[in-house]
């Protein structure tokens, strides 16, 4: 490779451009270094681009390959001899007066509105966490730490502890609720029926809110001190400085925040799974379990990849106009 | 700055009631992991009548806790320092140099995070199994096809965040570098790594507390040797009862090492949400 180089830079004769006041050797070794200068970046990027293309990429053409097939369990050991479907599954999917269609739009409908509450809560109590814990006060220190244990602990541990205090019997939820409070004649299920709704809310804020905490703190760091002296200056109270100052500076750093928090709400399929196995009771069927459970009850893989396809579609198209909206209300700022 | 009272009112209600509701599922978690089965069986009581330290025992027993957790160790460690070493050479790329494709990478790596992990499920599970029968690799079932899956779920967020960790570090230091005669990758590892500690710290503690805490990958690629705490916690109730106790027991077992982790690193990680994520 050197030798080449060489060579074919002596041969290039008097009319390059290259320096010629330098000794052939020296010469290769820049021209070496100019090579791996080009391609280095491709080469630092070269693992991380393999393992997303075996983990995310390819199986998500397959998946969508798969949308188009009549995959069976009878086609699982071959998965490419699985006869055409067309567009059979998502025509399955979308026929919202049969059976599958209709629960698929039901689900569809419900985790909507439940990251929208859960989305909502979880940036509301953390921005309210992270302005209370702006000025320095005592016991801001432990009250900081405290507040990142449900970030930290890991799902399934905390998700079966909430399982434990949603029991009919034996919960705390109940216990406090019915034999405390009196509240209601018999004690409620909570993780049947139409309570599930709330149980799973409940959980997901409090598992979810410390990461708008988290960031949103970080994001405070960012605004300079000075700003608030010249507030208070001009007599501007507390409250007045937090609209007027703190809010607004959070904006950039929330529009990153609230896409992040909706669509890990929107996909997220641990916290019901531990909370409700398998099958999630009708009030509290998220759509990542609702397309897991029903691919392997009815084994219809072929179904279940289409009903993921217009998953991830819808969740483009609201990305897409997500960052249209707040890429729109950057530029004008910048223009104002 | 004096606040008014309305401010610390506010203040002081809102902070007890979120405190009480962080707090809720530890104590629950800690006074119920201390109770005998009886008690836990029964109505919750706030106040224990007797305690234990049966269930702290009895948990190993109960099921191979100490394998499980020897698996979520391996796993999670693995994918955690190849996560961490991937992400700081695609995010010094992207920090550092202009290539072609560098916008399609960045865009790409970070779309991934809005894939519904259903969507990929089924055909990475076909793949590993694909890849085992014509290579003899065994990924679906072993430990290496979850450490595989594993820190690819924690690279999109720490690509990201080191890029803007590594763009705040100013390129005067690593030009000095490369004056001192390093080359590129020395001067990633004598400046750059040194200088970004904080973000790589958080990025790890991320990447860490992911592989710890996923449950449906675990569920369907181990087997009964390779099964990891989020599997293996389900072993605790049987047909005739729930053992909470032990169930609370080792829930916290399983906690404390993440938890320690998080809150000892925990200064690193604001510092590196500050400099990454949010700018």
């Amino acid at each position: 490779m050197t030798t080449t180089a060489v060579s074919r830079h002596d041969r290039s004769g008097p009319g390059t451009k290259r320096r010629q006041d330098r000794p052939g050797a020296k010469r290769t070794t820049r021209r070496s270094g100019r090579l791996r200068h080009i391609s280095l970046p491709y080469l630092l990027l070269l693992p991380a681009l393999l393992l997303e293309l075996l983990v995310h990429l390819v199986p998500m053409l397959m998946g969508i390959v798969m949308s188009f097939k009549e995959l069976t369990q009878f086609y699982l050991s071959n998965w490419s001899a699985a006869p055409w479907a067309g567009l059979d599954n998502f025509r399955i999917a979308v026929d919202f007066d049969a059976p599958i269609g209709e629960a698929l739009l039901k689900s569809f409908l419900t985790t909507c509105l439940f990251t929208v509450c859960s989305v909502g809560l979880c940036w509301l109590i953390g921005t309210a966490a992270a302005v209370f814990l702006q000025e320095k006060f005592r016991g801001r220190g432990l009250l900081r730490t405290l507040f990142l244990v449900p970030y930290a602990l890991p799902v399934y541990a905390a998700v079966i502890t909430w399982v434990f205090m949603f029991q009919r019997d034996n919960g705390l939820v109940n216990h406090v609720l019915h034999d405390q409070l009196g509240i209601g004649d018999n004690p409620a299920f909570w993780l049947v029926g139409d309570n599930a709704f709330w149980a799973l809310l409940t959980v997901s804020v409090w598992k979810g809110w410390p990461f708008a905490f988290l960031t949103l703190m970080a994001g405070l760091q960012n605004i300079p001190r000075d700003m608030y002296e010249a507030a208070a200056l001009d007599g501007a109270g507390v409250w007045k400085q937090i609209r007027h100052i703190t809010l607004p500076s959070l904006r950039p750093v929330n529009q990153v925040l609230v896409l992040v928090l909706f669509l890990w709400t929107f996909n997220d399929f641990n916290t019901p799974f531990v909370l409700f196995g398998k099958a999630a009771p009708e009030s509290a069927d998220l759509i990542s379990l609702h397309i897991y459970q029903s691919s392997f009850q009815t084994w219809n893989f072929g179904t279940g990849s289409a009903m993921s396809v217009l998953l991830l579609l819808f969740l483009l198209v609201v990305t897409g106009v997500y960052l249209l909206v707040t890429s729109r209300g950057k530029k004008a700022k910048a223009r104002a | 700055m004096a606040a008014p009272p309305s401010f610390l009112w506010t203040r002081r209600i809102f902070l007890t009631a979120l405190t009480v509701f962080v707090l809720l599922p530890v104590y629950v978690m800690l006074s119920s992991s201390l109770k005998p089965l009886e008690d836990v069986s029964d109505k919750f009581q706030w106040i224990p009548s007797g305690l234990t330290l049966r269930p702290y025992a009895d948990i190993w027993e109960t099921v191979p806790l100490a394998d499980y957790f020897v698996n979520s160790l391996i796993v999670s460690g693995a994918a955690t320092v190849c996560s961490v070493v991937i992400a700081v050479f695609a995010a010094y790329a992207v920090s550092r140099y202009d290539f072609r494709g560098k916008r399609v990478f960045t865009v790409t790596v970070l779309s991934t995070q809005m894939f519904p992990g259903i969507l990929f499920l089924l055909p990475l599970f076909l793949i590993y199994v694909n890849i085992g029968s014509a290579t003899g690799i065994a990924l679906f079932g072993s430990r290496g096809g979850l450490i595989l899956t594993y820190l690819t779920f924690s690279l999109p967020f720490s690509i990201w965040m080191l890029i803007g960790y590594f763009d705040s570090i100013p390129r005067d230091l690593d030009e000095a570098a490369k004056v001192d005669g390093c080359g590129p990758i020395g001067a990633l590892f004598r400046v750059i790594v040194p200088a970004a500690v904080p973000g790589i710290v958080a990025v790890a503690v991320y990447a860490f507390m992911t592989a710890w805490g996923e449950v449906l990958f675990a569920s369907v690629m181990t087997n009964d040797t390779t099964r990891t705490l989020a599997v293996g916690l389900q072993g605790y109730s049987t047909l005739n009862d729930v053992y909470w106790n032990q169930i609370m027991a080792a829930s916290l077992v399983v906690s404390v090492p993440v938890v320690a982790g998080f809150l000892l690193l925990q200064r690193y990680l604001v510092a590196g949400l500050t400099a990454g994520a949010v700018k």
